[in-house]
């Protein structure tokens, strides 16, 4: 059924890695698109952006690397990246194909004539 | 003597003695140990338990730098059960800039791959939306849920009416009928989705309605993992024993009925997915540290053995979260914190 608070807040703030209020939502994708478990996933995704694994649920230092990177952020300031232009960058970023980035890319390519 | 105060299984708040919730938990990783003939909770794993339980604190949470991925079933459709009236689109971004999700998932409110097979034409241009303004991942999920196969809504003969009138030959006749329309329709709605940019399905609640159930989301997943190589494929069970309602169904060479997780992961693996979500059902008569105990005990044999991330479903009424409407926070943090240091899981 529906209890926001009871299920999803109480997991998110006990156990979960923050999503894109740190680096949640990458380590994710490495699970996703590469069937990593928990350990390996973390590892390849700190490495990338050069942090120690704990700082990637680190709201404030991911914070400062999500800007650097402009790989979107839960404060979306004007002119960087959101939605699927920050899908861009952390399709390169992690090395990993992200299926909407691609077709995105097919798309305006054929629109391009490139 | 100090009491600890817990909550039995439907929620209701009980004190227990540091004596009865050791016996709590050796009962109930002892009554997994048996049921599937695997290893109980160490010591070690015992008295971390005994510890998360005895904590005064309503709320309690993993260590620093152990926080796992959290992925969702039904996403969308939570928020509009709370009769919070918000669309798809704007339940995604409460996810995404709300509640910290690590990943997302998008279903029709009928949440079953029959109902949203019919609809496709309305589902794809809302995720294509959702896809362009969100950066986690996003799974299109549904239930396999066999039972609407049955006439009158479905096709097929009713093997619930069959099976009490002693027509068994006809009721297993009925179920593998079911499942060759259940595997078309979850291919159909997983190709569609994912060729409209998903970047996973989820077979959620699978196995509710028995082996055949079952048996029809593994080959679907198989013929889904040959089709798109790389989509993500993530299976969450519905409990933690597989109801022989056909009885004489295999894959792979292996009988499907009673197989409890740490095999249901092995054939889930062999299909194809990428990410396996065991479900042990609580117990109502018994403690959450029972229920605890027990369901990291199946969950913690799939964590070790698998190849894929392993993320439990740790939703109403499965691995210790008490089976109420309203789950308490002092009980979901528990189980949160246990499947993670505990079962030493990669997600929930």
């Amino acid at each position: 059924m529906g209890d926001p608070l009871g299920m999803h807040i109480t997991h998110s703030i006990a156990s979960g890695m923050g999503g894109m209020r740190t680096a949640g939502d990458l380590v994710g994708r490495m699970q996703m698109s590469r069937g990593m478990k928990i350990k390996e996933a973390k590892e390849y995704v700190a490495n990338k952006l050069k942090v120690s694994v704990p700082d990637l649920a680190d709201p404030i230092v991911m914070n400062e690397v999500r800007e650097d990177l402009d790989i979107g952020r839960v404060n979306a300031l004007p002119r960087v990246s959101k939605g699927i232009d920050a899908k861009f960058r952390i399709a390169e970023l992690l090395d990993i194909e992200i299926n909407c980035v691609s077709m995105f890319k097919d798309r305006i390519s054929k629109k391009l004539g490139v | 003597m100090e009491k600890f105060y817990t909550r039995m299984g439907d929620g209701s708040a009980v004190e227990l003695s540091e004596s009865a919730l050791k016996r709590d938990l050796e009962e109930g990783t002892k009554d997994a140990a048996e049921r599937a003939k695997i290893p109980p909770l160490s010591e070690d794993d015992l008295r971390r338990l005994l510890d998360i339980y005895k904590c005064p604190d309503k709320s309690v949470g993993v260590e620093r730098g152990k926080e796992v991925i959290l992925s969702y079933d039904s996403g969308t459709t939570k928020f509009n059960r709370a009769n919070i009236s918000v669309s798809r689109l704007q339940s995604l971004q409460l996810y995404e800039r709300a509640l910290g999700a690590d990943t997302m998932e998008m279903g029709h409110m009928d949440y079953s791959y029959k109902p949203a097979k019919s609809i496709m034409w309305i589902e794809q241009p809302t995720l294509e939306q959702a896809l362009l303004v969100t950066i986690p991942a996003l799974f299109y999920g549904a239930m396999p849920n066999l039972g609407l196969y049955t006439q009158p809504d479905g096709p097929c003969s009713n093997p619930m009416e069959l099976i009490p009138q002693g027509k068994i030959s006809e009721a297993r006749a009925a179920q593998e009928e079911m499942v060759e329309h259940a595997v078309k329709d979850m291919v159909f709605v997983g190709s569609v989705m994912y060729e409209s940019g998903a970047d996973g399905i989820n077979f959620d609640t699978t196995a509710a309605a028995g082996d055949a159930e079952f048996l029809a989301a593994l080959r679907a997943i198989a013929i889904l993992r040959k089709k798109y190589p790389q989509m993500c494929i993530e299976v969450g069970m519905s409990g933690e024993f597989i109801l022989g309602m056909h009885g004489e169904l295999e894959y792979d060479g292996v009988r499907l009925a009673g197989l409890y997780p740490h095999r249901q992961l092995e054939l889930v693996e062999k299909a194809g997915a990428t990410i396996f979500g065991p479900a042990v059902n609580t117990n109502t008569d018994e403690s959450c540290p029972w229920n605890v105990a027990k369901a990291a005990t199946f969950s913690k044999v799939c964590g070790e053995n698998s190849h894929i991330p392993v993320h439990a479903n740790v939703g109403m009424g499965v691995e210790g979260i008490p089976v109420t409407l309203t789950p308490p926070v002092d009980s979901v943090s528990r189980v949160s914190k246990a499947m993670v240091e505990v079962a030493r899981l990669d997600g929930l």
